[in-house]
């Protein structure tokens, strides 16, 4: 099969259709069967894998889905209900609608249902849901013989939904610090977030969390193009090419060398890579941590590590005119 | 090598996705050209953005009508001649008869003179709207004599909320969330205009533009546990913002600098000048608008002559002023047009207490 010209694509143009479906390598013993009679479909084939199917379910991932499912649900019918049960407002204003955190005034108390006692059983439900799918990342990966990368990475991610939604409010003394469960309102609390404690922009951790954020998506696009403009050389092979670099990967090497002067190695792309993810939520929940607890404004913090320039006024400087005597409030 | 059809189903569902992604970003995104031009220091990023296109629409929208010949001031005092003269008296007759010509034209212009007289007696106050009018008359006097640092001296008119209109296009009553059920009140989450359909807070002015609730969240110094606003204020404060910029057709850094919002060091000068009309439009509200609620709630259906809107909120209360009511999209109402100036009669209106009328008396007593 002359594959070489048709591998030169942003999308993936070649769908492999052994005979018969893989089922996948024996599993160890005590192991419940993968389950679902696998199926090829096109449209998943130009995507990823044409093969869907079989899935393991396990006692983890059957938890986990039941978890996250009472707490989809309890999102959604409390949306349905900020909507008097209207199902075309629902569908009208889904991106508005939210489950809020309880008001500050409960602290960490229990609050009645309606007024944040279903964020607290969702946010609980939802924590569940994902630590039993981080456990069933972390077994998978071990029955297969894997290394446990995904699960560590996937941790770093629930690091700072954790910090968001349990550390932080925890250290501040009030579930309401936490962010509500709904597409616009939890946009509209990050910037809020940021105008309260003084421009996050300022906070390093913040600024390193962007660091890796970015950088992951840079490394992530230079990783892929390489790999792709290497298809007519075998380049997909990349981990077979790391202890045995055959054309593919010196002529990778060699283009970013000229292009840069230095270069990544098959195995040290995919460190750099792991690493940049990894960080980017990490980072980002210490800085998270901090507001609030340490540092009240990040603006006012920054200008006394001399670090946000100040700059030159075009215009009289104006006095905050609260400070006048007998100003109205 | 078998090259891979793609079936008419997946070909339909492109072709379909395309056209949807098409319409999204033409209903979405503004036609260019978009100017922009820089107000701050250079790097702050503090510029505005107008689009030509829009602007001649905004010009167009903000027309000054033209000034009626300015009237003797001498001759006899209006309220030697004519009865029940409280706020005008200190006209001439001539002066008088202008103003009234001027407010017809710039609040019931299709409804006349009778849309506050009674044509069979000139002097009655039968109709409520005359009632109200009074009330605005020494509203307006005291917005140009008691708020120049908002309004400078340019001053306002009538004519800068009303536009032609027997209600002020752009107002506001208080929304209750009194929610049942499962979801208790949130105040939030809801698709508004007056706050550009954010999902903040829905009713930011019941708050500020009426009450005096504290605007201000951010902390003044960088350590912890002194500054007891918390996100969700800060979520009340944002709608408001969001208010003024959408009221005025400005961005945030027209007032501030957006790296450290509340520093009055950074800040242009215009922040200082929408900090008085805050408080102004609150004077308005809580003095001579919000006291009107019980005229209005007896003639909640409004005059015979301009039915719509209904005269009160869902809970009875006077349509208020915002931001919007005066600017209408404009930095400065009516583009800056000096129109007070053409208008000295408005600088003569008399703030003294108002006689109790029938039809004040009837709204006092929204039963009878």
């Amino acid at each position: 099969m002359t594959a070489f010209v048709t591998y030169q694509n942003i999308f993936t143009r070649i769908q492999v259709r052994p005979p018969v479906a893989y089922p996948g390598v024996e599993l160890p013993a005590g192991h419940p069967v993968r389950e679902g009679n696998p199926a090829f479909v096109s449209l998943f084939g130009f995507l990823g894998d044409a093969q869907v199917g079989p899935i393991y379910l396990g006692l983890l991932g059957i938890t986990s889905i039941i978890f996250g499912t009472l707490a989809f649900v309890i999102i959604g019918m409390n949306m349905l209900a900020s909507v008097q049960w209207d199902i075309i407002q629902f569908v009208r204003q889904l991106f508005w609608l939210a489950l809020e955190p309880p008001s500050a005034k409960y602290g960490l108390q229990f609050p009645p249902l309606r007024e944040g006692g279903w964020w607290i059983i969702a946010g609980f439900f939802l924590t569940i849901s994902i630590l039993l799918w981080w456990a069933r990342t972390y077994r998978r990966a071990r029955a297969l013989g894997m290394g446990t990368h995904v699960a560590w990475a996937f941790a770093a991610a629930i690091w700072l939904y954790l910090v968001l939604g349990f550390i932080r409010p925890l250290a501040m003394g009030s579930w309401s610090e936490a962010v509500p469960f709904g597409i616009f309102p939890h946009l509209d609390w990050t910037a809020a977030f940021s105008i309260r404690y003084g421009n996050l922009f300022y906070n390093p951790f913040h600024a390193l969390s962007i660091v890796f954020l970015y950088g992951s998506t840079l490394l992530f696009a230079m990783h892929g193009a390489t790999i792709l403009a290497l298809g007519r050389y075998g380049g997909e092979r990349e981990v077979e090419l790391i202890v045995d670099r055959g054309t593919a990967a010196e002529r990778g090497m060699l283009f970013w060398r000229w292009c840069m002067g230095f270069n990544a190695s098959f195995e040290s792309i995919h460190r750099w890579a792991w690493w940049f993810a990894v960080l980017c939520p990490l980072t980002g929940g210490i800085g998270i941590l901090l507001t609030g607890t340490v540092v009240d404004n990040w603006f006012l913090w920054a200008v006394e590590r001399n670090f946000a320039p100040a700059y030159p006024s075009l215009w009289a400087p104006i006095a905050d005119p609260a400070l006048v005597q007998g100003a109205p409030r | 090598m078998r090259s891979l059809k793609i079936s008419w189903t997946a070909q339909a569902l492109i072709v379909l996705a395309s056209l949807l992604v098409l319409l999204i970003v033409v209903l979405t995104f503004e036609r260019p050209p978009i100017r922009s031009s820089q107000n701050g220091f250079r790097g702050t990023g503090m510029e505005q953005v107008q689009n030509p296109r829009t602007a001649r629409q905004v010009v167009a929208r903000n027309q000054v009508p033209a000034a009626p010949e300015a009237a003797d001031v001498d001759g006899d005092k209006s309220s030697t001649v004519f009865e029940n003269v409280q706020v005008l008296g200190d006209l001439s007759v001539a002066q008088f008869g202008r103003t009234m010509q001027a407010m017809t034209e710039w609040i019931a212009p299709q409804q006349g003179c009778n849309y506050c007289h009674n044509p069979e007696n000139m002097a009655s106050d039968e109709i409520y709207t005359k009632v109200v009018s009074r009330r605005m008359l020494q509203m307006t006097r005291t917005i140009n004599a008691d708020w120049s640092a908002h309004v400078q001296q340019t001053g306002v008119t009538c004519y800068t909320c009303h536009r032609g209109q027997p209600v002020p296009a752009a107002v506001w009553s208080t929304i209750t969330d009194n929610r049942s059920g499962m979801v208790g009140p949130t105040g939030q989450n809801r698709a508004t205009p007056a706050i550009n359909n954010s999902s903040l807070p829905f009713d930011p002015f019941t708050p500020f533009l009426l009450g005096d609730q504290p605007i201000r969240v951010q902390s003044t110094t960088w350590q912890p546990h002194q500054n007891p606003t918390d996100v969700r204020a800060t979520e009340w404060t944002y709608s408001l913002m969001v208010h003024m910029s959408q009221s005025l057709g400005v961005n945030c850094a027209f007032c501030h600098n957006s790296r450290a919002w509340g520093s009055w060091e950074q800040s242009p000068p215009q922040r200082l000048s929408a900090w008085h009309g805050i408080r102004m439009v609150r004077t308005i509200n809580s003095e001579y608008v919000q006291p009107l609620s019980p005229v209005f709630l007896a003639n909640r259906l409004g005059h015979p002559d301009a039915p719509n809107p209904l005269r009160v909120g869902p809970n009875g209360d006077a349509l208020k002023v915002n931001c919007a009511t005066c600017h209408q999209g404009v930095n400065r109402p009516l583009l800056g047009a000096p129109m007070l100036r053409d208008y000295p009669e408005l600088n003569l209106v008399s703030r003294n207490p108002l006689r109790t009328s029938e039809a004040a008396q009837a709204g006092a007593n929204p039963h009878n």
